[in-house]
C-alpha cells in the first residue's frame, strides 16, 4: 500500500527559495546516460533478456548434436556438436541485438514514455550509439554466456581470433541498427513481431546456423548467398575452425556493406523524426 | 527578446485519419510573443490545435510553414539550444516502469548533458513532496505523484521557460492548488510559464496574458484584465425546470437546471425576469454575478460559430 501523500504546500516554500532557474551551458554528451539507460533497461532483467536466450541455444546444442552428433560431419576433423557452436552463439547474437533495440524502441513508443527522449536535445547520432551500443552489449553478453556454457560440451577452438571478434561486432552492429530501424516502423508489438518472426527468423535459421550450405541442392545454396547472415555465420565460424564456405573477406565485405547501409537508412530516418515527430 | 515566438505557423495533416477524408488543417497562420517572464495561457475547446502548437514548440511536431523560436534559437535550426530553454510537463501522465523516481531525474538531466546535478534533483524531491518516494518504482506511484514526477522532469534542467500542458486534468483539488503555487512561485522568481487547461477559472486567476484558439486560429490575444473588462459585465443565474421562451433561449447557456443569462445592466436583467414572469416561467435560486473568463470564452468560441454559420449562409 502507497503512503498517505503528504501535503507539499511547506515544501514549496522550500523550493521557491532555491536559486533561479535559468538554462545552464553543457557538454553535449546526453547520450552517455542514454546508453546507461538503455544498458541498465535490459540488465535488471537479465534472466529474460540473457539467461533466457543461453539457455534455449544450449537446448538447441543438446537436442540437435544429440540426435546428429554420429551422422553428420559438415567440415574433415570437426564435429558436429563443435559446427554447430559458432552458429549457435552467432543465432544469439544476431536474435538479440534485434530484440533489444526494437523491443525498447517500440515499448516506449506505445508506453507513451519516449516523449522524455524526444524533449531532449539528444540528436540522431546520440539516439543511434545509445540504442545500438546497448543492443551490442546485450548481444554480445549473450553470445559470451552461449559460448561459455558450450565449453562443457565441445574444447574451445580459435583458429582464427581476430575474425571471430569482428564478425561478433559487425553481426551485433547490423541487427542493433536493424532493430532500431524495426522499432522506428512499428506502432504496435504486433508489427514488431512481425518482423521478427517473418524476417529476423528464417534469414537466422536459413543461414547456416546448423548446416553448411553446400550440403543444399544448388538453388537453395544460391538463395542463401542471399542472405547477409550467411556471410555472418560463415565468417564467425571460419574463426574458429579456420575453414568456411565462402572466403572470409567475402563474408566481411558482405557484412560491412549491410551495415553501412542500413545504419545510413536508419540514421536518415531519425533525422526526419520518421514516425517519431509529427 | 520575446522568451517564445510563434510566426505565422501552420499545420496540416496530409488526413484527418479517416481514407479520403480532406487535409485537417490544424494550425492556421498562428503569430503571438510570449514575453520573458510572462505567465501566458492558451485556452481553447478541444481539437482547437493547442496541443498541436505546444508539440511544434517542444520539437515533438513539425510545423507545414513558420516557425517557432524560444529565446531567439529555432526550434528546429537549433534545436539543442532551444530545448535547453525549454521544460515541458505532457498532458499524458507517462513514466518508464524500470526505473524509480530518482533515477528518472538523473537520466533526464543526463540527456542535456547535465551531471553531478543532485543538489537540485533533491531540491525538486524537497519541493514536490516526492522526496519520501526518490527510490520507489515509478509503477508504485499514485496519479499524483507521477504528475509530480513529470513537473521535477520538465524542471531538472533549470529552463527558464516552462510549458505546462494541462497538467491538472484529473487530478485532485488538494494537488491542483499546490501545483499552481508551486508554478506560480516560479514566475515570480522570473520563469516564463506557458499554461494550457481547461479550468479557466485558473486561467483567470493565474495568467497575466491569454491566447484563446478555434478551429486552429488565434480568435483572441489579449491581456487577462482586458478580456474581462470588454465582457458582458453580468450574468443572471438560475434555476428552472421549464422550458425558456425562444428569445431567452437563443442567448442563455443552459446546463440541466442550470440558466445563465448575459446582462449588461440592470435594466436589462429587470427585461430577462419580466420575459419570465410573462411566459410562466418559474425561476428558482435568482442570483447576479460579474462575467468571468468562462462567460468570455463562451461569447467568444460561440461568436466564432455564429460567424462561420453566417459565412456558411452567405456562401450558399
Amino acid at each position: 500500500m502507497n503512503a498517505p501523500e503528504r501535503p507539499i504546500s511547506d515544501a514549496i516554500a522550500a523550493a521557491a527559495r532555491a536559486p533561479r532557474l535559468q538554462a545552464l551551458p553543457a557538454p553535449n554528451d546526453g547520450w552517455k546516460m542514454l546508453l546507461r539507460k538503455e544498458v541498465l533497461r535490459f540488465w535488471r532483467v537479465a534472466f529474460q533478456t540473457i539467461a533466457a536466450p543461453v539457455l534455449t541455444a544450449v537446448l538447441y546444442l543438446l537436442v540437435f548434436g544429440h540426435v546428429l552428433a554420429d551422422r553428420v560431419q559438415v567440415y574433415p576433423g570437426v564435429g558436429y556438436i563443435a559446427f554447430l557452436v559458432p552458429g549457435l552463439v552467432m543465432m544469439g547474437v544476431l536474435q538479440n541485438a534485434f530484440a533489444n533495440s526494437a523491443s525498447s524502441l517500440v515499448q516506449s513508443k506505445i508506453m507513451g514514455n519516449l516523449v522524455f527522449t524526444l524533449l531532449t536535445p539528444l540528436s540522431s547520432w546520440n539516439w543511434f550509439v545509445a540504442y545500438v551500443g546497448a543492443a551490442v552489449l546485450r548481444s554480445l553478453l549473450v553470445g559470451l554466456g552461449v559460448y561459455l556454457v558450450t565449453l562443457l560440451y565441445v574444447a574451445p577452438q580459435a583458429a582464427a581470433p581476430l575474425w571471430i571478434v569482428v564478425f561478433a561486432l559487425l553481426g551485433a552492429l547490423l541487427m542493433g541498427v536493424l532493430g532500431l530501424l524495426a522499432g522506428l516502423w512499428a506502432d504496435k508489438f504486433d508489427q514488431m513481431a512481425t518482423f521478427q518472426n517473418f524476417i529476423v527468423m528464417p534469414m537466422t535459421f536459413l543461414s547456416g546456423v546448423f548446416y553448411s550450405i553446400h550440403s543444399l541442392p544448388v538453388i537453395w545454396q544460391r538463395l542463401s548467398h542471399l542472405n547477409p547472415f550467411f556471410y555472418m555465420i560463415d565468417g564467425f565460424r571460419y574463426g574458429f575452425f579456420g575453414v568456411s564456405d565462402v572466403s572470409p573477406w567475402l563474408s566481411l565485405g558482405v557484412a560491412a556493406t549491410s551495415v553501412a547501409a542500413v545504419a545510413a537508412l536508419t540514421l536518415h530516418l531519425l533525422n526526419t523524426g520518421y514516425k517519431l515527430r509529427g | 527578446m520575446p522568451a517564445v515566438s510563434f510566426q505565422s505557423v501552420s499545420k496540416v495533416y496530409p488526413t484527418s485519419g479517416k481514407a479520403g477524408s480532406p487535409p485537417l488543417k490544424a494550425l492556421q497562420d498562428v503569430s503571438f510573443d510570449i514575453e520573458e517572464g510572462e505567465f501566458f495561457g492558451l485556452l481553447g475547446p478541444n481539437g482547437a490545435g493547442k496541443t498541436t502548437l505546444i508539440s511544434i514548440l517542444a520539437g515533438l511536431a513539425r510545423a507545414t510553414s513558420g516557425r517557432v523560436l524560444v529565446h531567439g534559437f529555432d526550434v528546429q535550426q537549433d534545436y539543442v539550444q532551444a530545448r535547453r530553454h525549454l521544460g515541458v510537463v505532457p498532458q499524458e501522465l507517462v513514466f518508464d516502469p524500470f526505473f524509480t523516481v530518482r533515477e528518472a531525474l538523473v537520466f533526464q538531466s543526463g540527456y542535456f548533458g547535465l551531471r553531478n546535478n543532485d543538489a537540485w534533483i533533491d531540491a525538486l524531491l524537497d519541493g514536490l513532496g516526492l522526496a519520501d518516494k526518490a527510490r520507489a518504482n515509478m509503477r508504485q506511484l499514485s496519479g499524483g505523484m507521477k504528475r509530480r514526477v513529470l513537473v521535477a522532469q520538465a524542471l531538472v534542467h533549470k529552463p527558464p521557460v516552462i510549458v505546462l500542458d494541462e497538467p491538472t486534468a484529473g487530478v485532485d483539488v488538494e494537488l491542483r492548488q499546490t501545483l499552481w503555487q508551486f508554478v506560480a512561485d516560479l514566475n515570480r522568481q522570473g520563469h516564463t510559464v506557458l499554461l494550457t487547461t481547461h479550468y479557466l477559472e485558473e486561467a483567470e486567476a493565474l495568467c497575466q496574458r491569454l491566447a484563446m484558439l478555434k478551429l486552429g486560429r488565434v480568435v483572441a490575444l489579449e491581456k487577462t484584465s482586458t478580456l474581462l473588462a470588454n465582457a458582458t459585465a453580468h450574468v443572471m443565474y438560475f434555476k428552472t425546470d421549464q422550458r425558456l421562451p425562444p428569445a431567452l433561449a437563443a442567448l442563455a447557456r443552459v446546463t440541466g437546471r442550470i440558466v445563465e443569462l448575459p446582462a449588461q445592466d440592470p435594466a436589462e436583467i429587470e427585461q430577462h425576469l419580466a420575459a419570465l414572469r410573462q411566459a410562466g416561467v418559474r425561476a428558482e435560486d435568482v442570483e447576479i454575478r460579474k462575467a468571468d473568463l468562462e462567460d468570455v470564452f463562451i461569447a467568444l468560441m460561440g461568436s466564432q460559430a455564429s460567424a462561420q454559420r453566417a459565412r456558411a449562409q452567405e456562401a450558399v
